[in-house]
C-alpha cells in the first residue's frame, strides 16, 4: 500500500503510467464520444416538447457534470498538496484548471445556444447559469494565478486556497435550481427515484457522461505529462525521453 | 499525523468553512434578489414591486390566451395554483410558450395589477421523452410524471 | 436512424441551425484540449533535445582542445 503511495510521487513512474493509460484511454475515448454523439444525433427520437433543439443535451449535460467533479478534482488536490506538499498533488492541481475551464466554456456556450430555441433567450442571470460562469472564472483565474507568479511553490499555494474557497460554489451550482427560483429546469437525472428523461435519451446521454469523464482523464493525464517533463527537465530520466524522442 | 501537517490541515478546513459560511451570509442576504422572478402569488400578497421592472414566472393558465386579430399582442394569466397574475405583451412568443406551460414574464406591473409585459421567456420541466412515448402516455390517462391525472 | 434525409438532418425542422454549430464549437474546443498538452510537450522534447546536442558538441570539442 504504502509503496504504491511513494510511487505515486515518483515522476518517471508516474509519466510512465499515465502513458501506459493513455495508449488505450484515448481511443475508447474519441470512440465513446464520436458513438455517442452520432446516437444522440441522427438515432435518437426528438423530444416531445422541445424537438431536434433537445439534442444538445448530449453535449451540455456531461460538459456541465464533468466540469463540476473536474473542480473536486482540483480542490482536492490543491488540499493535499497544502497540507502534504505533495509536489504530485501541485501537479494534478494545475493539470486539471485549463480542461476544467474548457468543460465550463462548452456547457456555457451549448447553454446559451440551447436557450435562443426553447426559452426565447441567449442569456440570463439566474442562479444555476450565474454560478456556472463563477465557475469558469473560478477556473479561469487558477490558471492565471499559476502564471502570475515567479515563484512557482508560491503559485501553488495560491492556486491551493483559491480553489478551496471556491469549492463552495459547487453545491451552489448543484443545488441553484431547487433553493430559487430560476429559469433553468431541475436535473433530469437522478441518484434516487427515477430519472424523468425516457430511457431511450438517458442511454445516449449516459454514454456522453462517462465519454467526457473518460476525456477529462486524458486531458488531466497528458497535461500532468508535459507538466512533469517541464518540472523535471534537468533530470537524467527526462534527458533520456528527450534524447530518444526530441529529435525532428 | 505529524503536527505541522495537522496544523495545515486545520488552516485548509477553517478556510473551506470560513468561505462557506461568507458566501452563506452573503446570498441569505441577498436571498430575495438570487430568485430570478417572483411567483404569483407574492404579487397577489403585494410583495412584488409596482412601477418597477420584475419577472413573474408561473404556469400559463389553461383557456387564458387570447390573441389580438390585428396586432401581435398577446393577454394570459400566470398562475401558481394560488393566485393569478394577468399579462398583457406585444411581440413573437418563443415557440415553447403554450398553455400550461411554464412561463416567465418580465415587465412592469400597471396600478390594476396587471403585468406589461417586455419580455416572455418559456420555461420548460425537465421531462424529455418523444412524442410516441409523450402520446402513449396521454392516450393512457397518465400526466408524464406517471401520475393519474 | 431517424431523419429520412441528409437533408431533414441538416436542418432538423429549423433546429439545425442551433444543434450544429454547438456541436461544432464543441468538437474544436475538445480537440483544442487534446492537442495543447502533445504541442507542449514535443516542444519541450525538442528544445530539450537540442540543447543536449549542444552540451554533447561542446564537450567533444572541450575534450579535443585539451588533447
Amino acid at each position: 500500500m504504502w509503496t504504491f503511495f511513494h510511487k505515486l510521487g515518483s515522476p518517471p513512474w508516474l509519466y510512465a503510467i499515465a502513458g501506459a493509460i493513455l495508449r488505450w484511454l484515448v481511443p475508447i475515448t474519441l470512440v465513446a464520444l464520436v458513438g455517442g454523439m452520432v446516437w444522440g444525433l441522427l438515432l435518437t427520437s426528438p423530444d416531445f416538447r422541445q424537438g431536434n433543439s433537445y439534442r444538445i443535451i448530449y453535449i451540455h449535460v456531461p460538459a456541465a457534470v464533468v466540469a463540476l467533479a473536474g473542480y473536486y478534482v482540483m480542490a482536492i488536490a490543491g488540499a493535499i498538496s497544502l497540507i502534504w506538499r505533495m509536489k504530485m498533488a501541485d501537479v494534478v492541481m494545475k493539470a486539471a484548471a485549463p480542461v476544467g475551464a474548457a468543460l465550463t466554456f462548452i456547457a456555457l456556450l451549448t447553454g446559451a445556444i440551447w436557450g435562443k430555441p426553447t426559452w426565447g433567450t441567449w442569456w440570463v442571470w439566474d442562479a444555476r447559469i450565474t454560478s456556472m460562469l463563477i465557475l469558469l472564472f473560478l477556473y479561469l483565474g487558477v490558471v492565471a494565478l499559476y502564471e502570475a507568479f515567479d515563484n512557482k511553490e508560491a503559485a501553488g499555494k495560491a492556486c491551493a486556497v483559491l480553489s478551496l474557497v471556491g469549492m463552495v460554489n459547487i453545491p451552489i451550482i448543484y443545488k441553484s435550481v431547487d433553493w430559487w427560483y430560476s429559469l433553468h429546469q431541475p436535473a433530469s437525472i437522478k441518484f434516487s427515484g427515477e430519472s424523468t428523461i425516457d430511457p431511450s435519451m438517458l442511454y445516449p446521454l449516459l454514454l456522453m457522461i462517462a465519454a467526457f469523464y473518460a476525456l477529462f482523464t486524458c486531458c488531466l493525464l497528458m497535461n500532468m505529462r508535459a507538466e512533469l517533463l517541464q518540472r523535471e527537465s534537468r533530470t537524467q530520466w527526462v534527458k533520456k525521453i528527450a534524447g530518444k524522442e526530441g529529435r525532428r | 499525523m505529524h503536527p505541522v501537517r495537522k496544523q495545515r490541515l486545520y488552516l485548509v478546513l477553517f478556510v473551506a468553512l470560513f468561505s462557506s459560511v461568507a458566501v452563506g451570509l452573503v446570498s441569505y442576504a441577498l436571498r430575495g434578489n438570487i430568485n430570478l422572478f417572483y411567483p404569483p402569488a407574492d404579487v397577489a400578497s403585494g410583495k412584488a414591486p409596482t412601477g418597477q421592472p420584475l419577472r413573474v414566472g408561473g404556469m400559463v393558465e389553461k383557456g387564458s390566451v387570447q390573441r389580438a386579430d390585428d396586432s401581435l399582442e398577446v393577454s394570459f394569466m400566470l398562475t401558481d395554483y394560488q393566485a393569478s397574475v394577468p399579462v398583457v405583451y406585444i411581440g413573437i412568443l418563443p415557440d415553447l410558450f403554450g398553455e400550461e406551460q411554464g412561463a416567465v414574464a418580465s415587465g412592469v406591473l400597471d396600478s390594476e395589477g396587471v403585468l406589461q409585459a417586455t419580455e416572455i421567456l418559456a420555461k420548460h420541466d425537465e421531462n424529455y421523452m418523444p412524442p410516441e412515448v409523450a402520446y402513449a402516455l396521454e392516450n393512457s390517462g397518465y400526466d408524464k410524471k406517471g401520475k393519474t391525472k | 436512424m431517424y431523419f429520412d434525409s441528409f437533408q431533414a438532418l441538416l436542418t432538423m425542422n429549423g433546429h439545425g441551425i442551433y444543434v450544429w454549430p454547438a456541436y461544432l464549437i464543441t468538437i474544436v474546443v475538445i480537440i483544442a484540449v487534446l492537442v495543447a498538452p502533445v504541442r507542449r510537450r514535443n516542444r519541450l522534447l525538442e528544445q530539450l533535445a537540442a540543447e543536449l546536442r549542444r552540451t554533447e558538441s561542446a564537450a567533444v570539442s572541450g575534450v579535443r582542445g585539451q588533447q
